[in-house]
């Protein structure tokens, strides 16, 4: 939906037709509203096998482009908790997506044989300490002191890995396990004559076989997760945490003088994010079943980061949009081979001019914007009145 | 004594902000510190709160000594700070910000935490009108309103006030000073940090002028605003 949304507001006359959307939907009857969202869920699962022509990717497997951007989505999710809520700039998350992915790697295939659904508690809770420990000494230094040390650390864990032969160096970790499968049934793939769907009885996806050849089981594993992660970010944001971390990020002086330990909630933001982060690491290490340190570059901190921002960060919605375009637009637009990643860095820089609090910021940023066009509306006089009315 | 304070020093670096002060806050009082930018003010407040760390020195609240503890521990206790200038949480609206005063309140649903936001309301009827408005985007008069208001949600028995007046007009200092007599009255202990000598000393039981990190002067304000080197140092031609 909230693709839909983007789009609706692009085309037409910026944020207001949007509010004006969001709202009506807000105001659906509660009965109506989970209808919608289960048809949305349906939908989304389904989104694989139904391969619609102009959002399928025709270089790409469609179903494998699909799981990479629940792995986006689930990081943006985790890098919004440290980044969005809490305010605190984490440039080296990749990091914490390749503790997770190399913790999977070693118990599963590389030191021991433990089955997939077994390392990936342990790679959680491995890279939730990670967090802590990167953490309590740094989250003292506020600002860009922050992003430097963290940036480190993603380049730290990265180097580490190549220069480890208990890590697998530079070769890497290969025949990494595979969630268990359970072969029930086949479910026929759609395919399109000039418009009209057709059912392919060649094409089909065995429910649910986590194979080399057909990603779409792990895209319904990673859309699971993904999901119940932003029920887990829904409860958390609302609570007194969620609370304790917006205080922090305005104002940590004040936070503290309201009875807020801010140095606790930071440390808590970034073991959650961390959390998040090892998971999307994990379940990415068991699709490629190969990883070596070139997986964790640098670049994917800042395509991360890029989600978060360019989504709108503090806006769970937000941040999962921007996932979608960080992870989908370049693989829709192979053709362009070379120059797709140019095309990246433009679509990037427009985004930054024009909408530089993101596409879908949270609704107080709007508010705050709203706010002041309204004073500077009712300075100009007459204009004033109008405004206020449609606000 | 409420608070009571024992050669305290505080440094910012080498450099000293304040130099071995000892001054008390009795209950149920007015009481004020004031002098010129950079006397210390400021980080004596900030010490008080928690949060700048002491060198030396001992701070006491109801007995109690409490110069180790964290801000957020020195809240739970009934120490609340309102925060020098534009302390408000900007993106947050007004009962947005109301309610983090309460944090350390875990009765937040009930009846005695309604009266609290209704009184609040009754100082300054302005936030009751703006409860929905982006505090960021309030005048700074109603920011400094919004501060006060959030720092007695969490119903303190002493009130920090840092410079409430600051850049205010002179009609809205005289009611600000007016409400702070008032909260005073309702029985809440305050200290107070002020540039505008003259309206805190015809306010405050207590008084105690700081010169470059020190006190040299301390009395009633009374004594203090009838003193000629005081009056020619800090009251100039506003008495």
């Amino acid at each position: 939906m909230s693709t839909s949304v983007s789009a609706t507001s692009g085309t037409k006359s910026k944020s207001k037709s949007r509010l004006g959307f969001v709202d009506r939907l807000t105001n659906l009857p509660k009965l109506v509203k989970i209808l919608l969202w289960v048809l949305l869920a349906l939908f989304l699962y389904a989104l694989p096998l139904l391969e619609p022509p102009l959002l399928s990717t025709p270089g790409t497997d469609f179903g494998g482009v699909l799981f990479t951007v629940t792995i986006y989505c689930l990081v943006a999710l985790g890098l919004n908790i440290v980044v969005g809520y809490a305010g605190l700039l984490d440039l080296g998350y990749v990091g914490f997506y390749a503790i997770g992915a190399y913790t999977v790697a070693i118990l599963t295939s590389f030191h021991a044989n433990w089955p997939f659904l077994l390392a990936v508690p342990v790679a959680v809770v491995a890279t939730m300490v990670s967090g802590v420990l990167l953490g309590a000494p740094t989250l003292r230094v506020r600002g860009d002191y922050l992003a430097i040390v963290t940036l480190g650390f993603g380049e730290i864990i990265r180097l580490a890995a190549v220069n480890t032969e208990w890590l697998g160096d530079a070769r890497g970790i290969s025949k990494i396990d595979r969630p268990p499968s359970i072969e029930l049934f086949e479910i026929p793939h759609l395919f399109w004559e000039g418009g009209t769907p057709l059912l392919d009885p060649d094409d089909t996806t065995v429910f649910l076989e986590f194979g080399v050849l057909d990603q779409i089981p792990y895209y319904w594993l990673g859309l699971t997760v993904v999901i119940l992660m932003l029920i887990a970010d829904r409860l958390i944001k609302d609570s007194r945490v969620g609370r304790a971390w917006e205080a922090t990020r305005e104002d940590e002086d004040a936070a503290e003088l309201m009875g807020v330990p801010t140095f606790r909630f930071k440390l808590l933001a970034f073991s959650t994010g961390a959390f998040v982060g090892g998971l999307a690491g994990a379940l990415y290490a068991s699709r490629q079943s190969f990883i070596n340190p070139l997986s964790f570059l640098l670049l994917f901190s800042i395509l991360f980061l890029a989600a978060v921002v360019v989504g709108g960060q503090g806006n769970r919605w937000g941040v999962l949009v921007g996932a979608f375009l960080v992870a989908y637009l370049p693989e829709r637009f192979r053709d362009f081979s070379e120059f797709r990643v140019l095309v990246f860095g433009l679509a990037l820089m427009v985004l930054a001019i024009f909408r530089p609090e993101g596409l879908l910021p949270p609704r107080r940023t709007l508010r705050a914007k709203q706010a002041g066009q309204e004073l500077a509306a009712a300075e100009e006089g007459d204009h004033g009145e109008e405004t206020r009315v449609r606000v | 004594m409420l608070l009571e304070v024992e050669g305290l020093c505080v440094n910012y670096g080498h450099i000293e902000a304040i130099r071995d002060i000892s001054f008390g806050v009795e209950e149920g009082t007015i009481a004020t510190l004031i002098g010129a930018n950079g006397a210390g003010k400021t980080t004596t407040l900030k010490t008080l709160s928690g949060l700048r760390k002491v060198r030396a020195g001992t701070v006491k609240f109801e007995g109690k000594d409490i110069t180790a503890l964290p801000p957020y521990e020195r809240v739970k206790l009934g120490i609340s700070q309102s925060p020098e200038g534009r302390g408000i949480f900007p993106g947050m609206t007004v009962t947005e910000n109301l309610d983090m005063g309460a944090y350390v309140r875990t009765d937040r649903k009930s009846a005695a935490y309604r009266e609290d936001v209704e009184r609040v309301f009754t100082l300054f009827p302005r936030m009751e009108e703006r409860r929905t408005q982006v505090a960021g985007t309030m005048s700074g008069g109603e920011q400094q309103m919004l501060a006060i208001g959030r720092a007695l949600m969490a119903r303190p028995r002493l009130l920090l006030l840092d410079e409430p007046s600051m850049g205010l007009a002179p009609m809205l200092i005289q009611q600000i000073f007016g409400i702070i007599t008032e909260i005073n009255q309702q029985g809440t202990t305050v200290l107070l940090v002020e540039q505008n000598a003259a309206q805190a000393l015809k306010r405050a039981h207590t008084a105690h002028i700081l010169e470059t990190g020190e006190i040299v002067r301390s009395g009633t304000g009374a004594e203090l605003a009838g003193d000629d080197s005081v009056k020619a140092a800090y009251l100039g031609g506003d008495v």
